[in-house]
């Protein structure tokens, strides 16, 4: 579904990602782990498009992305969370969820300004479905809420639950464990498998909670300063003599 | 109509209606013509501003357009009033859309800068090819509509106020609408909007547009209402006063835009009666309620109602 081919990425002297490459498969739980500044952001910021990589390529769905930017690249039907949350922190829950509404609806200025019948259909739907959405991912009580206002667990769900207003094929999740306790991380890991299984979303995601990574991917990719250097199934990782190597010192990684 | 602004809006309404059988004084009742002409323009930067997050000091810019386009479209071309403000907006809007290529691409105060500039250099031009030069030009028609004319300040007391009416609905409805939301959203999180699929640089061009068409309509207005126009009105002092008024009102609302519009048109007038006392006393007013009514006077108020802090 996503491909990845000899990805490169280089700020000033520094390579972020060399010559990576792998692939994402249809209603696969793909991790990408590796030690602190291996370049897993980075990557994902390639791949939603806002930074564009100095060589190789990026195909989804047999179409290039590398060249397209991150609105176009959502249109596509790729959603993504952040490490350090982009909510709109002075909206509502449902606001925000709202918003990921946006590039499934039309409305511009002139029917929006006249509240043409169109417009105002148009609206309820959107409003139908994301309370639909906070439903569904267990957010409804507090959709007045402002989202700057909630703890960090919730604002994750909710980041997610914006991503899935727009009625992604693939989510890319940076870091959604970080911040959570045990019990919530526990939550969301039922919650991302429930993603995949019922919504039926590819899942590709960053993160360094290793019981998080061991218990939902079906396929990880270990990154160690910009290069890949492993690849396979939870298992297959966790006895690679380079990812044991890159994280030496972390005995009780796994 | 969006169902929880229905009763400002009737209150709002309800004044402008019987404002003028209270107000005799044909000067007190210009000064609610000038405040409403400001009220348009302050809603538009309010828009901007206050919802989208983007700051511009070349309201004026756009004001002057609107008003000498409007002015020479009708007293030299024969175009009727009405027609030559739209052609005025249209031609304000292609401005915006010149500079909002660059000038978007800046953030913070470097589009405040951008924006200064342009302001300016629609004031020299206005000095060096508008008709009169500095002096300016007179003889400009009235507005007549559908066969009437608007002659007395009661006229136009009525229908600017009304154009306020019209476009405040309009910029709710706006604010309301899948529009609205990305407009917030951009002003919270640009990363977010656009990984959302909101085309940044697009919707704040929009809205920039937007802006400009309230300020040229205003412009379009005072010219064929004052029936005389210099450059001078139109400079960056204005653009200023304008910034003010939204930031006095409270930016996060638009009902402040149309607050600080009357309160800053009309506390000068007000102070007269302190002579040479008056700059100083607006000053301190002014300064205050940047102390003490942070967020501005109407969203302050709005606070106070909800029992919130």
């Amino acid at each position: 579904m996503l491909k990845i081919d000899g990805v490169w990425k280089t700020f000033g002297g520094i390579t972020a990602l060399m010559d990576v490459s792998f692939q994402v498969k249809k209603g696969e739980i793909k991790a990408l782990i590796g030690p602190n500044g291996a370049g897993k952001t980075t990557l994902f910021n390639v791949i939603s498009g806002v930074y564009k990589p100095d060589r190789g390529a990026i195909t989804f769905e047999e179409k290039t992305i590398s060249n397209l930017n991150p609105v176009k690249i959502a249109h596509l039907g790729i959603s993504r969370t952040f490490q350090n949350v982009e909510l709109f922190g002075r909206m509502t829950v449902l606001e925000n969820v709202m918003v990921g509404r946006h590039i499934k609806s039309k409305a511009g200025f002139f029917s929006s300004g006249l509240r043409l019948p169109g417009m105002i259909n148009e609206d309820r739907e959107i409003r139908r479905l994301s309370e639909e959405i906070l439903e569904y991912v267990g957010l409804k009580d507090k959709k007045d809420y402002l989202a700057g206002d909630m703890p960090i667990g919730s604002q994750r769900i909710l980041e997610i639950a914006r991503a899935l207003a727009t009625e992604p094929k693939m989510l890319l999740l940076d870091e959604p464990a970080s911040g959570l306790n045990d019990a919530e991380t526990r939550d969301l890991s039922l919650f991302i498998k429930k993603l995949r299984d019922e919504k039926d979303i590819t899942v590709l995601l960053v993160e360094h909670d290793m019981g998080l990574v061991m218990d939902i991917s079906d396929n990880i990719v270990v990154l160690n300063f910009g290069e890949k250097i492993a690849e396979g199934t939870p298992n297959e990782i966790r006895n690679n003599k380079h990812v044991i190597d890159a994280y030496l010192g972390e005995e009780d990684l796994f | 109509m969006v169902k929880k602004h229905l009763l400002a809006y009737i209150v709002f309404i309800l004044i402008i209606i019987f404002f003028p059988f209270f107000v005799k004084s044909s000067y007190t009742l210009s000064i609610a013509i000038f405040a409403g002409i400001n009220a348009l323009i302050a809603m538009g930067l309010s828009l901007l501003m206050g919802y989208a997050g983007q700051v511009s000091l070349g309201q004026a810019g756009f004001y002057g357009i609107g008003a000498y386009v409007s002015a020479i479209l009708s007293l030299k071309f024969g175009i009727p009033p009405v027609l030559s403000a739209l052609i005025a907006a249209l031609v304000a809007s292609v401005a915006a859309i010149i500079l909002a290529i660059p000038a978007l691409k800046l953030k913070g105060h470097y589009l405040a800068v951008a924006t200064l500039g342009f302001g300016e250099i629609i004031y020299v031009i206005l000095n060096e090819l508008g008709p009169g030069g500095p002096s300016g030009f007179g003889d400009i028609p009235h507005i007549s509509l559908l066969g009437y004319k608007f002659i007395s300040a009661t006229d136009h007391f009525y229908l600017i106020w009304i154009i306020v009416f019209l476009l405040i609905i309009f910029s709710f409805n706006i604010i309301d609408s899948r529009i609205g939301r990305a407009m917030r959203a951009i002003h919270d999180s640009e990363t977010g909007s656009s990984s959302m699929g909101v085309d940044v640089p697009l919707l704040k061009t929009k809205v920039f547009v937007l802006s400009a068409v309230y300020a040229s309509i205003a412009g379009s207005f005072y010219a064929h209402y004052v029936t005389f126009i210099s450059p001078s009105t139109f400079s960056l002092f204005h653009s200023v006063l304008i910034l003010t008024m939204v930031v006095i009102g409270g930016a996060s609302s638009l009902w402040g835009a149309v607050v600080g519009a009357i309160i800053i048109t009309a506390l000068p007038e007000a102070l007269r009666k302190f002579e040479e006392l008056d700059v100083l006393i607006y000053g301190l007013i002014l300064t205050l309620s940047l102390l003490f009514l942070r967020k501005g006077i109407v969203p302050t108020f709005i606070d106070k109602i909800k029992g919130k802090r």
